[in-house]
């Protein structure tokens, strides 16, 4: 695995240069950095090889994107009016949301999505059962399937199909 | 033309910031704290970030910003997570305010 290591090394360090210019400081901040930052992560795999050669998951995952960036954009003028507000109209709690993924990466993606949507922040997540303990900002329901159904289905239905 | 598109966006990151540090100093507990931090983060400091990406366009300054973007996206919440589950797990209650809590049966069973 030597080759892989140096052909990583080489990779980042050429694509450092091209992207801040050929200067003595910048050549020797890119050796050690390219180098240090193989030896530390030069290792480490993707889990199921087969799926980067998936061509729609590419389109889906763009499609994410652009609604993941719409739910955002709502998300936070929802809490900065809730902020800006003299008496902020805030009821916050912490719900269980039920989900159907089960690899790492996509997991790792959701509850990645669910804290960044302004509102909701993930605080643990029990990987056996497919629970996610999401703490919300303003609790509109206890029941697990309406917490779901609002919090992360519009982002899940879009997982499932990237991973499956 | 871009350049104006560009200081727009970044105008915007900067009131939303400036709006989620309100939050910050507003919001009664840890957990809403965080929230307000969240908000920081995504239309605030990665608004800036992209303005300064559509403000000089595929420049090495650019591209970097993007990787910004892109990197921040990836590791921010991975810190919100961890301290929220720190100061449940270190005891740190929820507000008054506060109408349910599902996780504390969860943590009980250890």
């Amino acid at each position: 695995m030597i080759y892989r290591k140096i052909f990583l090394t080489l990779l980042i360090f050429v694509i450092w240069i091209i992207l801040s210019g050929v200067e003595l400081y910048n050549i020797l901040v890119g050796i050690f950095c390219s180098i240090l930052i193989v030896l530390l992560f030069g290792d480490i795999n993707i889990q199921n090889q087969w799926t980067v050669n998936k061509p729609q998951r590419y389109l889906w995952f763009i499609y994410y994107f652009i609604v993941f960036l719409y739910e955002v954009i709502k998300a936070n003028l929802d809490v900065a009016y809730r902020i800006i507000l003299p008496n902020m109209p805030i009821k916050p709690g912490i719900v269980r949301v039920k989900t159907k993924l089960k690899s790492d990466a996509g997991l790792t993606l959701l509850a990645n999505s669910i804290t960044l949507t302004p509102g909701t922040l993930s605080v643990d997540i029990d990987k056996d059962n497919g629970y996610i303990y999401v703490h919300w900002i303003y609790v509109r329901d206890i029941n697990i399937e309406e917490t779901t159904k609002k919090i992360s289905w519009k982002f899940e239905k879009i997982l499932l199909k990237i991973f499956p | 033309m871009n350049e104006i598109i560009g200081k727009i966006i970044i105008s915007i990151g900067i009131i939303a910031d400036f709006i989620g540090c309100i939050g910050l100093i507003r919001f009664p507990d840890v957990y809403t704290r965080l929230q307000a931090s969240t908000k920081c983060v995504t239309l605030g400091t990665c608004g800036i970030f992209f303005g300064v990406f559509v403000h000089s366009g595929f420049t090495s300054l650019g591209i970097k910003a993007l990787l910004i973007v892109i990197f921040v996206f990836l590791t921010s919440p991975v810190s919100s997570h961890a301290l929220a589950r720190a100061a449940y797990r270190s005891g740190v209650k929820m507000c008054d305010k506060s109408v349910c809590d599902e996780y504390k049966s969860q943590v009980d069973r250890g």
